[in-house]
């Protein structure tokens, strides 16, 4: 008995510079962000509670509402486009063709680079007067004049879209295709020599074993989505006129911007329900995964 | 091999590959190209791809133009070399105990960790904000490095406990039974055999670290001499035009490193990518 207690204390000491360094770095905030939005707070040190008033604020206003509308609309047609195009990436780069390796190396850059300085360079992209993407389409007499993407709503909707794909494509492409890779040869073979089709191949035996990755990819990269900050804030800061505000973006508005720590915090309490919300969900769904392969 | 490629879908391969290529290395394409061309020759029409007249100038004016670049290269890497420092120095113990002990409560901290992981520091920014004022940290080095370090730390334990998990449990046992204390074994014995596994993880850490010098730097620091490269690069953003060229030399510079990194542990990180994203 002894030995288990010393061993447990041994653990518990290794792991205490990370749980101190977690509970004062991440839990501590989460707590005080609750506390805050149930305050006053702004610049000034002293405040005092107000009740529920913060949280009628943001949904009495309807303005709140759209916000969070606009950020899961944002975050579904990314998420979708990042599966769609990885999995394309991840056949692709999966073939035995020469230059293979090469081409596994040049998916990496986006996901590598620092986000900002990516950012910079499809802020360049997308300018209206001399960008690549305006530039391209007038010489091939696609449009008549320039395209100013990042100034109307509905353009820099999409165009901020765009750059959070290109962004987390690389990492799906990568985690799929290493699921692809783990799928038994044997069951291609076998398949094959009943004289089933490439198509008919990754329609039956590719795409179900990847059900589970799928799944995996798809809540993670949900969640960072959800959170994505650099790319909106870089390219358009939320606007034109609100058109790219989301939830993160808001908050960061309210409190940074306006300096009302109060009514930001009550924002980003709003924020971490609905991570909270999608942490379940990826946990439960790994939960289940799991227990299926166990069978 | 199985069924052959038809020359046909071999072709289909090549454009789609080139088509998927082309989509992810555009705005590095570009932005190098941009960087070769004079500034006058970007602000012209028609627009043109490939530069008229090839000029290294930016790679030259861009250190005149912003004096403070090289600081904030220098910083970008100094602040990720710190967290790397620290991320590792915490998650090697915290790995080891979650890959060997068994205790009360271990599954209950591994799921927080791995929640931890969920939230962005974007959304703690005012408590953090507040955090650091009180610490005195604002406008230092550390109000990057400390909260930067707290959001790397979770994956990392996943990633280095999966590892560790896969080193035999024997060798340990065998240490204690020659006498060898926990933590001896754990420096002797584990330590070497993990080493591979830790190297992946401060590769990851310190990528992530230069990654997301954004948000923190932005908000908790306003001085230039402590600024990283993301937050720097704002100073060619002049009151009538960007200085494109410059910004993406600079840039250029700034990641040539990374990309190098890339170039050469690509095998690592692809292990370190797969093994990090959770598979429990």
């Amino acid at each position: 008995m002894t030995s288990t207690r010393s061993a447990t204390l041994f653990a518990l000491a290794l792991l205490a510079p990370a749980l101190i360094y977690i509970l004062t770095i991440v839990a501590y905030p989460l707590f005080d962000t609750i506390v805050l939005s149930f305050t006053n707070a702004s610049l000034r040190q002293d405040y005092d509670f107000v009740g529920w008033a913060n949280y009628q604020r943001i949904f009495g206003a309807g303005n709140f509402t759209e916000v969070i509308i606009r950020t899961f609309i944002w975050t579904f047609f990314s998420v979708s486009m990042k599966m769609v195009i990885g999995m394309c990436g991840a056949v692709l780069l999966n073939a035995a063709i020469p230059g293979q390796a090469l081409f596994r190396i040049l998916t990496m850059p986006p996901w590598i680079v620092p986000m900002a300085i990516g950012i910079f360079m499809w802020g360049w992209m997308y300018n209206g007067q001399f960008g690549m993407i305006s530039g391209l389409l007038q010489n091939f007499g696609i449009t008549d004049g320039p395209i100013a993407w990042l100034a109307y709503g509905n353009t820099a909707f999409w165009a901020t879209i765009v750059t959070d794909v290109w962004i987390g494509v690389p990492m799906v492409t990568i985690y799929f295709l290493a699921a692809m890779q783990s799928i038994p040869r044997d069951l291609h073979e076998a398949a094959w020599t009943d004289g089933a089709g490439r198509f008919y191949r990754f329609r039956r035996i590719t795409v179900p074993l990847m059900v589970p990755a799928i799944i995996t990819m798809s809540l993670l990269s949900l969640i960072a989505t959800f959170n994505s900050f650099d790319i909106i804030w870089i390219l358009t800061q939320g606007g034109p006129s609100g058109s790219t505000t989301t939830m993160i973006i808001d908050t960061y508005k309210t409190a940074m911007g306006s300096r009302k720590y109060g009514e930001g915090a009550a924002r980003a309490v709003v924020i971490s329900l609905f991570v909270t919300a999608f942490c379940i969900v990826y946990f439960r769904a790994v939960r289940k995964l799991q227990q299926g392969e166990a069978k | 091999m199985i069924d052959r490629y038809s020359l046909l879908e071999v072709v289909g391969l090549y454009v789609g590959i080139a088509i998927f290529l082309f989509f992810v290395l555009a705005p590095f394409i570009e932005g190098f190209l941009v960087s070769l061309k004079p500034l006058a020759q970007l602000f012209s029409t028609p627009y043109s791809f490939i530069p008229k007249n090839w000029s290294f100038d930016a790679y030259v004016n861009m250190w005149v133009s912003v004096p403070a670049l090289g600081m904030h290269i220098f910083n970008s890497f100094f602040i990720s070399t710190v967290v790397t420092l620290i991320v590792v120095v915490i998650v090697v113990p915290a790995a080891y105990a979650f890959a060997r002990f068994n205790f009360t409560g271990a599954g209950l901290m591994l799921g927080a960790f791995l929640a931890v992981n969920m939230f962005s520091g974007a959304v703690l920014l005012i408590p953090l904000f507040r955090l650091m004022r009180t610490l005195g940290l604002l406008n230092t080095y550390w109000a990057m490095i400390v909260p930067g370090a707290a959001f790397l730390i979770p994956s990392s334990v996943w990633l280095l406990r999966t590892y560790m998990m896969r080193i035999p449990r024997e060798l340990d046992e065998a240490a204690w039974v020659d006498g060898a204390s926990r933590l001896y074994t754990l420096r002797r014995v584990i330590l070497p055999l993990a080493m591979p596994g830790i190297v992946v993880v401060a590769i990851m850490t310190f990528i992530g670290a230069y990654a997301q010098q954004f948000i923190f730097a932005l908000t908790f620091n306003s001085k230039t001499e402590f600024m990283p490269l993301p937050i720097g690069l704002f100073a060619f953003f002049g009151k009538q035009e960007v200085i494109w060229n410059e910004l993406m030399a600079a840039s250029f510079v700034g990641i040539l490193p990374v990309m190098i990194v890339i170039v050469f542990l690509q095998r690592y990180l692809v292990a370190g990518l797969t093994a990090g994203a959770v598979k429990q």
